[in-house]
């Protein structure tokens, strides 16, 4: 089932004399329950491309449907409303309230929803329990690894069991053990829960764990390679292949 | 270029504690409107004896000055150590890149320089200007007309003014100067990488400290609400210092609970952004419990000061109709017992009976057996109980019922007529009233120059004979003529009303026959001899309510800015540094109402909190001022000075929060637009 339908995007920064087009008319579509990833280096457009998905940023054309909602017509406050019921976000710098526990960080998106208070301290244990994150509940951000923050930050965005989770550089600030462990949560929510999950990044050790891999280069899709029947380390080695005719091609036009 | 950094500075801080700066301006404002009141009142028409008066409310404000000057030093020291440490990595860059601590020093000295001479300049212009206004309002409460509008311009003020304030801009220079010698680069480079650390203090001995603070605390209010005037002056201190260690105390622990106990009520922590508000409120109130207190003890003088001035006055001009309804008073004794006052101005001065429309004579007598011991009989260890000052043997003083009855009706008021057997009790000081109406409510008979005689009515009567502003009179007895034949005369008393109307014309007649009587000591050959005229009991009261007026509202007035700026100062920083949260909240989808409402609540909060604790301080300080002041000027009236008190307070505190409140809110909006 089509859940998210890109068309023809693009995105361009700057003014008629010095115009950059960071997304250049790019279409694609995401089935609900896929586990996509964006991969590219940096500057070819592919954090814009996730923050016009996640209504952060505006396209300058092109149309963006969520089932069937075109997001790119949709403004204020309804564009609030839309982002805080439909889409969860995981961010890089994990964007944790240090003022909070991980237990209010993570109720606090359901708080925002106004979701009935009774029910609040289920639903926080359910997702701790599946994040693996239920002994750190207690503690504020300083106390907590990378790695944890990183899970509770995930657990924020599924809590409220959005329609697609947006994850930006997702592994970027965490160590090779925390990343395992973060993108086998990921993979686990995906496989059981039948999350769609659409992360942003440039390592391919983490884009291996996604289903398919989107290819951008200077803000068109470069190409797109789906896993299929592939183990992970399969995936991977196809994966490199692919960043190395992407290097190639980088080095031929230097 | 070291200035052209320090005016961007200026202007890059000015936009975010525009607030503080507007403060400094006003404090220099109030500073030389106060301060000018010498020039202010130099326009006015008034008597001697007023100006008298503003001599001394001048001096008394030039000290209070020094006092003022002190808190406004430690108010800017206190900003601008503040706002030094929020600029630490400004400071690492400067030194990285090779600026030495002495120039950073110059950069800081020029910049409190810029800052002083623009907030004394605008400071002072606001004033001057303002005390174009405030000079009518000072006329109006000396009842003085201004004969000419003049624009007053006091140059002792401005000089006084730059002076002080140069004093206090200095000391911040050389504490700045000392500070930047002393940091360390890598002290400063780590400053910005603190990590918010909200540690929850002990709960259990949150507890106890806080019980231990309110029992504490309800024992200070007792002492001094309730036990007035058993207190010796020690224990009073001792009570204050008790009450201010407490609220330090109560401060302390509530700021340790109070999350606590908000985050057990569930169903209001995980509304909406609560649980974001109530975090941000604690670990404001949690690092600030010191200046809480401070803020919170200022506020508490503040409404004290202000109300009882208020009341002081009103009851004072109020006090003055009732209580002064004759012009003029004489008290006398003579050798010859049988000789009026009136028989003897008529033998001194011409045409004595022509200045007075109303006139009436008065003799007191004694019996020393007629003593406050004697009345109160065996009640008497009673009333030392409750009132301590009362001294058991003063005689009470005697009059004859007709005589009595003659000036009653001078004054207007209601006469009395006793029975063959009664005495009557007068007074009108408050205290004594209660006293005696309990002796007096089941009363046997009290001897008076030998006769039983029981009391009029079972209480006593609500009067007094000589002219006051105040109700003061502490009681006196009336009987029937006939008893004071060949009784002890203590000395007489002389009561007239002028016939002249005109103020000036008034003044004359007094002059006159003053000055006459002093003249004809040894014609008349009197052994006592004093004088009250309505016009100096006037002059006095108003010069007295404009005194308090003055102090209180000086007082007020700066340390209202003062609280007012510090909480603003630290809440406006508190937003600067949440930035970074206020953002995460709208990426998952908080909405702009639901951030606003909760900026709103952590700053009412923030603000109230202090105002609370120091409403219920001043309800036991008024208790205690009402006991100790007010219950001689009266207190009625005191709905009146309260509404006026808290609206003084609402709108200049009130008015701070309110532009806290803005400013934070476009602190937290600017940066959103920018980054986008």
């Amino acid at each position: 089932m089509e859940l998210l339908k890109i068309e023809r995007i693009e995105k361009y920064y700057g003014n008629k004399s010095n115009i950059t087009k960071a997304v250049d008319g790019i279409s694609f579509t995401v089935n609900k329950g896929e586990f996509t990833a964006i991969m590219g280096a940096s500057g070819s457009g592919k954090t814009t491309l996730l923050n016009c998905i996640s209504t952060i940023d505006k396209v300058t054309s092109g149309h963006i449907f969520l089932e069937d909602t075109d997001i790119t017509k949709l403004k204020g406050k309804a564009l609030n409303k839309f982002r805080r019921d439909n889409i969860g976000f995981i961010f890089q710098d994990f964007n944790l309230l240090d003022t909070l526990t991980a237990f209010e960080n993570i109720s606090l998106a359901l708080s925002i929803q106004k979701y009935p208070v009774k029910d609040i301290e289920n639903a926080v244990n359910t997702v701790a329990e599946q994040l693996g994150i239920k002994d750190v509940l207690k503690k504020y951000p300083y106390q907590m690894s990378g790695g944890q923050k990183q899970r509770v930050a995930s657990a924020r965005a599924i809590i409220t069991n959005p329609k697609i989770v947006l994850a930006d550089e997702p592994t970027g600030a965490l160590d090779s053990k925390a990343s395992k462990m973060l993108l086998e949560r990921f993979s686990y929510l995906n496989k059981e829960h039948d999350t769609t999950i659409m992360m942003v990044t440039h390592d391919s050790f983490t884009a291996s764990y996604a289903s398919r891999v989107i290819f951008i280069k200077d803000g068109q899709i470069f190409q797109e390679i789906s896993r299929g029947d592939n183990s992970r380390k399969q995936f991977f080695d196809r994966i490199i292949d692919v960043i190395t005719l992407l290097g190639g091609d980088m080095s031929d036009a230097l | 270029m070291l200035f052209k950094i320090s005016v961007n500075n200026i202007r890059k801080s000015l936009r975010d504690y525009a607030v503080y700066f507007f403060t400094l301006v006003i404090g220099v404002a109030i500073f030389y409107i106060f301060n000018a009141m010498e020039t202010q009142t130099a326009y006015l028409t008034v008597s001697s004896n007023t100006r008298e008066i503003i001599r001394l409310i001048v001096s008394l404000v030039s000290g209070l000055s020094i006092f003022v000057s002190i808190v406004l030093g430690l108010l800017i020291v206190y900003a601008s150590r503040f706002l030094m440490k929020r600029r630490n990595k400004e400071f690492a860059l400067y030194l990285m890149l090779g600026m030495g601590k002495g120039k950073i020093s110059l950069l800081l000295l020029i910049e409190t320089l810029l800052i002083g001479i623009v907030s004394l300049a605008a400071g002072i212009g606001i004033g001057i200007l303002a005390s174009q206004f405030t000079s009518s309002f000072t006329a109006r409460l000396f009842e003085a007309d201004m004969n000419s509008y003049k624009f007053i311009v006091s140059g002792s003020a401005i000089i006084r003014t730059i002076l002080y304030f140069s004093i206090m801009y200095i000391a911040v220079m050389l504490f700045n100067g000392f500070t930047v010698s002393r940091c360390k680069l890598i002290d400063l480079m780590q400053s910005g990488r603190k990590s918010e650390n909200p540690k929850l203090k002990n709960p259990v001995l949150c507890v106890i400290v806080f019980i231990i603070s309110v029992i504490a605390l309800g024992y200070a209010y007792y002492n001094v609400s309730y036990n007035t005037f058993s207190l010796a002056e020690n224990t009073l201190t001792l009570m204050i210092i008790t009450g201010a260690v407490s609220t330090l105390t109560i401060f302390w622990s509530v700021s340790g609970m109070l999350l606590r106990v908000i985050m057990s009520m569930k169903n209001i922590y995980y509304r909406s952004l609560n649980s974001f508000t109530f975090r941000q409120l604690s670990s404001k109130v949690n690092t600030m419990v010191v200046s809480m207190t401070v803020i919170c003890l200022m506020l508490f003088v503040t409404i004290c000061t202000l109300i009882t001035a208020f009341s002081m006055r009103n009851s004072l001009n109020r006090n003055l109709n009732e209580l002064c309804p004759a012009d003029i008073q004489i008290e006398m004794s003579f050798e010859n017992e049988s000789l009026k006052i009136s028989q003897a101005c008529q033998m001194t001065v011409p045409n004595f009976d022509s200045y007075f429309t109303d006139k009436s004579d008065l003799t007191y007598f004694m019996d020393k057996n007629v003593t406050i011991s004697a009345l109160a009989g065996d009640k008497i260890a009673d009333l030392k109980k409750d009132f301590p000052f009362i001294f058991e043997e003063s005689i009470l003083n005697i009059v004859k019922q007709s005589e009595y009855n003659n000036l009653m009706e001078l004054y207007g008021r209601e006469t009395i007529q006793l029975a063959e057997n009664e005495f009557a009790l007068v007074c009108n000081l408050q205290k004594a009233i209660n006293v005696y109406n309990d002796v007096l409510a089941d009363y046997g008979t009290l001897n008076v120059f030998g006769k039983e005689l029981s009391p009029y009515k079972n209480s006593c009567v609500n009067g007094f004979i000589g002219l006051s502003s105040q109700p003061l009179n502490d009681g006196f007895i009336v009987v029937q003529d006939n008893l004071t034949e060949g009784a002890k005369q203590i000395f007489k008393i002389f009561t007239g009303k002028l016939s002249a109307t005109d103020k000036m014309e008034i003044a004359n007649a007094e002059e006159f026959i003053i000055d006459k009587l002093e003249r004809s000591h040894d014609k008349l050959n009197y052994g006592f001899f004093e004088y009250n005229t309505r016009t100096d009991i006037k002059e006095n009261s108003i010069g007295i309510g404009a005194l308090v007026i003055f102090l209180g509202l000086y007082l007020g007035l700066i340390f209202l800015i003062t609280s007012g700026v510090i909480l603003a100062l630290r809440s406006l920083s508190d937003s600067v540094d949440s930035i970074t949260r206020y953002e995460m909240l709208r990426k998952i989808g908080a909405e702009e109402s639901d951030i606003a409402k909760s900026l709103f609540r952590q700053n009412l909060l923030f603000f109230a909190i202090p105002l609370a604790v120091a409403v219920i301080h001043s309800v036991f300080g008024m208790k205690f001022a009402m006991n100790y002041v007010l219950q001689i000027f009266g207190t009625e009236g005191m709905a009146k000075s309260i509404s006026l008190a808290s609206l003084i307070i609402l709108i200049i505190y009130g008015g701070y929060f309110i532009i806290t409140y803005m400013c934070s809110k476009s602190i937290i909006k600017i940066r959103k637009t920018k980054e986008r």
